[in-house]
This record gives C-alpha cells, sequence and structure tokens, in this order.
C-alpha cells in the first residue's frame, strides 16, 4: 500500500495586503493559510489513499511556526504531520530547500509525492520538479484531474489541449485546481488536529547561492485614461494602434 | 565572458519567438549564450540563430515527442554546456528548467522580469510586491516574455547531438480543447469576461473580438464558478493562469485581488465596466466606462475596419 507524502506551505492569505518597510515586506500583521494549491494537493492525496490504501503523511519545511498549517491539513484527513527544520536555517534558496525535502521524503519511505502547482507567495512552482529530480524519480506538473485505477494517471495541460498521462513508477506529482471539489475539516477532524503530534525531523541543506537582495511594492503604472459611455470604445481601438501599438 | 545556455522555446514544432527575448536576457547577464533546442526534428534549429549566439545545439531525441520532464531534463543536461540556464517562463519550461537545475545542483530563480547585472527581480506575493536577489555563480533563471527586446535573427550554426531519455510518464490520450481557439497561456493577446456578462451566451460577444484581434478567450473565477459552459482552463488569476499579454482587455470583471495576480503584468490592459469605481480601472491603461452592452460593438467594429 503506497506511503503518500503531500508537501504543504504556510503563505499569507491571498487576500492580505503586502505592506513593504524598508527593503523587507514586513508579513507581521499577515493571516496565514496553506498554499491554496496545495489544498489540491491534500484532496488527491487522500483521494489516492482511499483507492489504494496507505498512509498520507503532510511534511512542510519551516520553523515552528508552521505547525498551524500541518495541524490545518491533519483536521482535512492526512494520518501523519512532518516538519523539517534545522535551527541554523534561514533564507534558504531553491536548491537547500529542495535538497531538504528530498532528504526528508527519502527518511519517510515515501512511494509518491502531490504538492500545489505553485505556492502562493513565491509563484515559482520549481519544488515538486526539483524534488523529483533529486530523487530520480518522474514528474508531472499542473495536474487537473487523477484516477486511481490501475496505476496513478493523471489530466495535464499540453499545447492545444490536454493529456491523460500514466505514471511509471514513483512520482512527484504537482496539482492545479480542476474541477476538485476540496473537502474541508470537520468537528472530529479538528478535535484531533488539536491533539496530534509534530514530528519534527532535520536534514542537512547546502549554502544558499542565491541571496535577498531586497524587497519592494510593484512599479506603480502611471495612471490610465478613462472614458464615459460605449461609444469611447472606438477612441480606445485607436490608442491601441497608434499609442500602444498593440495591435 | 561566462557561459550561459538558453533553452529554446518551441511551440507547434518551431521555435517560439520569446526564445530571441531569453538572448537578449542573457546578454543582460554578463553571459555569452549557447541556444540548445530540444527537438525531435533537427532542421528546426535552423531557426534558432541569433545576433550574440555564437553556437545552436539541437538535442534530438525521441524523448522529445511528448513533454516528460525526467527525461528532458537528463537529455537537455547531457548535451548543454556549463553556465547560467535561461529559460522561458512558460508552464512547461520552468518545470524542465528546475529540474535541470535540481540536477547539476543549481538553484532556480524564477519569472525574472528585470535584469541588472547578478541582480535579478521577479514578483512575489502574486505581483503584489517584487524580489531583487543575487547570483552568486551558476543558477538557472526563466524569464517572462515580453519584458526583453528581441535579439535579430541571424544564420544559426547549428550542431546535432542525438541524445535518449527514460521516459517516465506514458500519454495514454491527448484531449484537443473542444474549440479551436489559443488558449489564454499561449496567446498575446487576451479578452476575458467576468460575472458582468450575465451569461455564458454572452461570452461569444468577446469571441467575436477574439477572432478580430486572434486573442485567446479568458474568463474570471466567478465566471468559471458560475457557469458549466466556462471551463477552468480559461480562468485567469491566482487559482487559475498566470498571462503577460501585450493586451489584456477584462469585460464585466471588478478587478479583484486574485484577479489582478494572474494579469496584472500584462503590458497593456483594457476595462470594460459600468461601475466607475471598479478596482480594475486602478490598473487599466484605458477604462471605458460602460456596459458591456453598449461598448463591445462599437468596439469590435473599430478593430474590425482597422484590422482589415
Ligand atoms: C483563494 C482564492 C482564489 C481566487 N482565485 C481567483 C482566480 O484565479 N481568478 C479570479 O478571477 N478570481 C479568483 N478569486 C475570486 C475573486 O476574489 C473574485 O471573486 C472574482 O475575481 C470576481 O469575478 P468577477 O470580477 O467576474 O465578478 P464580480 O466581482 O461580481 O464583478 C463583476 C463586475 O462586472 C461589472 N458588470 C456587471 N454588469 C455589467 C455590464 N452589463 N457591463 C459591464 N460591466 C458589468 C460589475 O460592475 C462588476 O465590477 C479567488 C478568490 C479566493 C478567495
Amino acid at each position: 500500500m503506497p506511503n503518500i507524502v503531500v508537501l504543504v506551505k504556510r503563505v499569507p492569505d491571498t487576500n492580505a495586503r503586502i505592506v513593504v518597510s524598508g527593503d523587507r515586506v514586513d508579513l507581521s500583521a499577515v493571516k496565514w493559510v496553506i498554499s491554496p494549491y496545495d489544498e489540491f494537493a491534500i484532496e488527491t492525496a487522500l483521494q489516492h489513499k482511499e483507492a489504494d490504501g496507505g498512509t498520507v503523511t503532510a511534511l512542510t519545511l519551516g520553523p515552528a511556526d508552521s505547525d498551524k498549517v500541518l495541524k490545518d491539513a491533519k483536521a482535512i484527513g492526512v494520518d501523519e504531520i512532518v516538519r523539517v527544520w534545522n535551527e541554523s536555517w534561514n533564507e534558504l534558496d531553491s536548491n537547500a530547500i529542495q535538497s531538504a525535502l528530498a532528504q526528508a521524503v527519502t527518511d519517510l519511505g515515501a512511494d509518491v509525492v502531490y504538492c500545489g502547482k505553485t505556492a502562493a507567495d513565491t509563484g515559482a512552482g520549481s519544488t515538486g520538479p526539483g524534488v523529483a529530480e533529486r530523487l530520480g524519480w518522474a514528474s508531472v506538473s499542473n495536474i487537473t484531474d487523477a484516477s486511481f485505477a490501475g496505476g496513478i494517471t493523471v489530466t495535464t495541460p499540453v499545447e492545444g489541449g490536454s493529456a491523460k498521462v500514466s505514471v511509471l513508477g514513483n512520482a512527484v506529482i504537482s496539482c492545479d485546481k480542476g474541477n476538485m471539489k476540496v473537502r474541508k475539516p470537520n468537528v472530529k477532524g479538528i478535535m484531533m488536529a488539536k491533539r496530534a503530534q509534530v514530528n519534527v525531523v532535520s536534514a542537512d541543506a547546502p549554502a544558499s547561492s542565491v541571496t535577498i537582495v531586497s524587497q519592494s511594492p510593484p512599479p506603480a503604472k502611471p495612471a490610465g485614461k478613462k472614458y464615459e459611455g460605449g461609444s469611447s470604445a472606438e477612441e480606445v481601438a485607436r490608442l491601441l494602434r497608434d499609442e500602444a501599438n498593440v495591435i | 565572458m561566462s557561459e550561459s545556455v538558453i533553452i529554446a522555446e518551441t511551440s507547434k514544432g518551431s521555435i517560439a519567438p520569446v526564445t530571441a527575448e531569453l538572448v537578449s536576457a542573457a546578454i543582460a547577464l554578463g553571459t555569452s549564450p549557447t541556444v540548445v533546442v530540444p527537438c525531435t526534428d533537427a532542421s528546426i534549429a535552423d531557426g534558432a540563430g541569433y545576433d550574440g549566439v555564437s553556437r545552436t545545439i539541437a538535442v534530438k531525441g525521441d524523448c522529445f515527442a511528448n513533454y516528460d520532464a525526467s527525461s528532458w531534463a537528463a537529455a537537455i543536461d547531457a548535451a548543454a554546456p556549463s553556465g547560467i540556464i535561461i529559460a522561458a517562463a512558460t508552464p512547461q519550461s520552468k518545470d524542465v528548467a528546475a529540474r535541470v537545475a535540481a540536477r547539476r545542483g543549481l538553484s532556480i530563480v524564477q519569472d525574472v522580469v528585470a535584469i541588472d547585472g547578478m541582480n535579478l527581480t521577479s514578483p512575489i506575493y502574486s505581483g503584489k510586491a517584487m524580489q531583487t536577489v543575487s547570483l552568486s555563480g551558476d543558477a538557472a533563471v526563466s524569464v517572462r516574455a515580453n519584458v526583453f527586446p528581441a535579439a535579430s535573427s541571424s544564420a544559426a550554426n547549428v550542431s546535432v547531438v542525438d541524445q535518449s531519455g527514460d521516459v517516465a510518464t506514458a500519454v495514454q490520450e491527448v484531449i484537443a480543447r473542444a474549440s479551436e481557439r489559443l488558449d489564454v497561456a499561449e496567446a498575446n493577446i487576451i479578452i476575458s469576461g467576468g460575472r458582468g456578462m450575465g451569461s455564458p451566451d454572452n461570452f461569444s460577444h468577446l469571441e467575436k473580438i477574439a477572432d478580430v484581434l486572434g486573442a485567446a478567450v479568458g474568463a474570471s473565477r466567478a465566471a468559471v464558478d458560475t457557469w458549466d459552459d466556462i471551463p477552468h482552463s480559461m480562468q485567469v488569476g491566482q487559482t487559475g493562469k498566470t498571462v503577460n499579454p501585450n493586451l489584456y482587455i477584462a469585460v464585466g470583471i471588478s478587478g479583484a485581488i486574485q484577479h489582478l495576480a494572474g494579469m496584472r503584468s500584462s503590458k497593456y490592459i483594457v476595462a470594460v465596466n459600468k461601475d466607475a469605481d471598479a478596482p480594475i480601472f486602478s490598473h487599466a491603461d484605458y477604462g471605458i466606462v460602460a456596459t458591456w452592452e453598449e461598448a463591445l460593438p462599437v468596439l469590435e467594429s473599430a478593430l474590425s475596419s482597422m484590422m482589415s
């Protein structure tokens, strides 16, 4: 029966206002949540378990304040919750993060890993494929559907449409929204999550070679032109050609 | 000058225009680029010659017939020289670049929109802030389209490397999109409709304009969630697609932060909304305060006569 791991990350709520003070964002006032795509990964992992049995372990990388998202995952229905951290770490780059996660996934003895297609904070989408490469596993990204009859088959976008792809062997699969409805925690789950213990594990990470220089507000866009009434669409069409040169 | 490796973007069996922009990005990084073209037919690499590029490598292999991340990364890694890896920030190329980087024990910086020496800037928090990082050594970098100027084409100096890779996934079935229309992720012009369109049938008014412009049709999440006929593949935003077209026309879309997350970096934004206070207007280069019923017929006929 499969040993299923799902990667989750603590990120600011997507509704949060992001404030920059000095040359860093100030996240002291934001509400923290599981990254929205990770909820689709949890759902897919739970569906996999329902089809094939096994266990689902939610894994995150971060200091103790990440325990909350693990408990949220527990409330939704995962079996085990694990956090990988080393007190000497701060501002890890992608190489360090993927190395540490790959080591934790190996130590957990996982057969398959699910994650969100990107984390809502960085939007990068590097972790799933990067961890897969370090494990020597297959990866399929941005899936919109999965089925588990006779192996894992996923739907993934390809040029001109989508493809149903079967996954041979171990894999890291990153999940998009698709038409999936995610289950929400129920009262029993929330009670169990309160008592659940986070298993904290350690790993090694190579030194970072990418360092943050600064964070800043997005460049202000010059105020646009605003017109009243539908007939102004004619003028806008002309400006798109003559001023913006985009058509 | 240090070396870099550009992973050419291909589309429908030829080199995609964004590849020429990657050359400018490589030069902005102070590197001398080699272009690597993953392909099943090496002749497409003839289209990957640019001023400033001395060498183009066609990496030819059966594994490139369908996208399979692990075999692509293995084959590209084996054929490409060392150096900073540069790819387009499309979903597939971000994915393969992440694997090639991991294979080489490198870090990756995705969605770069500005380069200043070894400092790279990307949006974070869905574009609500920008982050600049510095590289100390080789890394992989993905670059958004429509940011850097396209390098001029010149004759390609192609060498062909045959490469095989163990494919780890098997395509069972390809489901072509119901419509012939472009996908929002592939389009340079997008016209999107929101809940303000009133009904899914009214998207036909957007399609008519899309046909005139060769544009893709997108949608807000409210439209996707409300109407079964509007598929999630059309959704732009936080939980939909992130797009970066030259022109984005938002019709009957309020401009919620999660919608903006997917399209705010579009080069030009046009908004049509009947509510003069809709937040979308603060991000629009050209705003039209009107119902779509009033504005779209005028827009369509003006564009039709300009394009014909
Ligand atoms: C975690 C999370 C993720 C999300 N992800 C996404 C996402 O990926 N993409 C996304 O779009 N949203 C997303 N949302 C939802 C987002 O918050 C908004 O609810 C959504 O974008 C609203 O869509 P809308 O603008 O079409 O609808 P509304 O906000 O209802 O706006 C409709 C607009 O149409 C205008 N209008 C009405 N009638 C007409 C008319 N006849 N002519 C012209 N204008 C008219 C109105 O003035 C109004 O501004 C997400 C939300 C959450 C919490």
